[in-house]
């Protein structure tokens, strides 16, 4: 499997629900080199899965534009693949058929799709299911296949929001850990909506926090932390004190008016800024 | 990597399998017995009217009715070919019908399921439409249509479209939006989202609907078919009361009520195999 990642360009961003409606962000900037695994973390309500299902090309932005390697990005497409907060599979399809449905519709013949289903399923061990019924898989296995439909595509951006958050805290810190480790390895870029700070330190090489009405990204964090990343590292858990603090700091941010605090914005790196 | 995905699970899947396996040859079995016990106490209440009917000299002449005098009569109804051509008949006639239900409810079920707007516009007027009496649309089907055959049809797709278009409808609504925003960031085009997602994800509910709907098309043409034509199961009931051929007359209602269940049974056969429902099969 031959995967590779994208620059990342993401200029004046906006969106808003309805024409008339409150912007649920607006002229937002985001940049993300080849093969980096960014976290976005704010609380509920904040725009972060509004902004990755626009990522996704799932909704349109009001304004601004989204490049990837210099492609403009108007709408979803197989090279960059989200995963849901549940794993969505469909029930009338085993496993195989479930990893192998995006590859079907781009019209892939049945025995090279067989090959690459079959490699899907051994990068998330679970080459013993192919046949099985998905109704049949617990909860952290479901979301393996998921992760493995979305893995077989070869997609250049993998975007996840809150893929885990449903699970048991075992399955969730396996999939974390093994989600970082395949995109590394393959190299493909990875966007993370999450609230769950660990989350974050143990999948990112940078995390975002966004807060307000309408969002901002107000902090940025590098997480140069090395691989393989332990809940219990001292480095890890400094990293994870380092992001509560600025999270809460940045929730005293979205209880006050936007405007009325716009030199808030942490820009601690020049890759991400917010002009309000 | 994983410690969820041990390889034991896949032999403990297999176990769960083999013994809804064990479970569903028991439920067959069963169900064969109650089959079969349940026919046998209907003919036997059969059997027992028809010899009271025999015995009794006031109703000597309606003998005919009974359980034997009907099973005589049909090596009779097949050489002279009247059963065949009436179920041929019948059956273009239902099957014409219901095509055209199939045909014209599903598309409009899958519209309404996935249109708020259409859902609706088309509510009062559906649930209007609905509430006629298919059989009061006959004397409009016959100035309409030149053939009674055509007729009839008509008659029957007007009674059967209902239940396929709000089951269908009724299924689409239940979908998992999420299902169509995974499909489309797998790249599906609106074709591959409508056969690979869309009517899957639905089967079960068309299937439900369509079996409602051979119901009421079953229950139509027979009164449709004593109106007019000269062919089909309604048909050879109404010309056997004519002639007196009470046994013919029963062995013909035998039959309507055979077919019918074959009908439902193949249709309860399709909707379990296409249920991916836990619990249906």
């Amino acid at each position: 499997m031959s995967i590779r990642g994208v620059n990342i360009n993401i200029q004046g961003l906006g969106y808003r629900y309805t024409s008339r409606g409150k912007p649920t962000f607006s002229n937002l900037m985001l940049e993300s080199k080849r093969g980096e695994a960014l976290a976005i973390i704010g609380r509920s309500g904040c725009g972060k899965s509004t902004l990755l299902h626009i990522i996704a090309g799932l909704n349109r932005p009001t304004e601004g534009t989204m490049h990837f390697d210099d492609k403009k990005i108007e709408g979803p497409s197989s090279r960059w693949v989200m995963m849901f907060q549940a794993p969505h599979l469909f029930p009338w399809m085993k496993v195989s058929q479930n990893v192998g449905v995006g590859l079907g519709f781009a019209g892939w013949p049945e025995k090279e799709k067989r090959e690459r289903v079959d490699e899907a399923l051994r990068l998330v061990e679970l080459q013993d299911y192919a046949d099985t019924n998905v109704q049949d898989l617990s909860g952290g296995q479901q979301q393996r296949v998921a992760l493995a439909r979305s893995l077989v595509m070869e997609p250049e951006l993998l975007l996840l929001d809150e893929p885990f958050s449903a699970l048991d805290a075992f399955t969730r810190a396996s999939l974390q850990r093994d989600v970082r480790s395949i995109a590394k390895r393959l190299g493909f870029n990875l966007i993370i909506v999450t609230h769950d700070i660990d989350e974050a330190v143990l999948m990112a090489d940078r995390a975002l926090i966004m807060a307000g009405a309408p969002g901002k990204i107000v902090h940025e964090f590098e997480v140069p932390l090395d691989d393989p990343r332990q809940r219990q590292d001292p480095a890890v858990q400094a990293m994870r004190a380092r992001l509560l603090d600025a999270f809460h700091s940045a929730a005293q941010v979205a209880g006050a008016p936007a405007e009325e605090n716009p030199d808030q914005a942490d820009t601690e790196s020049s890759s991400v800024s917010q002009h309000a | 990597m994983s410690n969820d995905a041990a390889p034991g699970a896949a032999a403990a899947a297999a176990g769960l399998t083999g013994t809804r396996t064990s479970r569903a040859a028991e439920a067959a079995g069963r169900g064969v017995v109650n089959f079969s016990l349940g026919l046998l106490i209907l003919a036997a209440f059969w059997w027992l009217g028809g010899y009271m009917i025999a015995m009794n000299p006031q109703t000597q002449s309606f003998a005919g009715f009974g359980l034997v005098q009907t099973l005589q009569s049909f090596p009779e109804l097949w050489q002279l070919g009247k059963l065949q051509k009436a179920i041929v008949a019948s059956g273009y006639r239902l099957g014409g019908g219901m095509l055209i239900a199939i045909a014209i409810g599903v598309p409009i079920g899958i519209i309404m399921g996935r249109s708020k707007r259409f859902r609706d516009l088309s509510n009062s007027a559906f649930q209007f439409l609905r509430m006629i009496s298919p059989l009061s649309w006959m004397p409009i089907a016959v100035f309409v249509f030149k053939a009674w055959d055509d007729s009839i049809i008509f008659l029957i797709a007007i009674a059967s479209v209902w239940p396929v278009i709000f089951s269908t409808a009724a299924g689409l609504s239940k979908v998992d939006p999420a299902w169509f925003k995974v499909a489309r960031n797998l790249g599906a085009t609106p074709l591959q989202m409508l056969t690979r997602i869309i009517l899957p994800a639905i089967s079960f509910d068309i299937f439900t609907g369509i079996r409602l709907a051979l119901g009421v098309a079953w229950v139509v043409l027979v009164p449709a078919e004593l109106l007019g034509v000269t062919s089909g199961l309604g048909y050879a009931i109404k010309d056997a009361r004519e002639t007196l051929a009470y046994d013919q007359l029963t062995a013909m209602v035998l039959t309507i009520g055979v077919i019918g269940y074959a009908l439902d049974t193949i249709c309860a056969l399709l909707i379990k195999r296409f249920s991916w429902h836990r619990g249906d099969a």
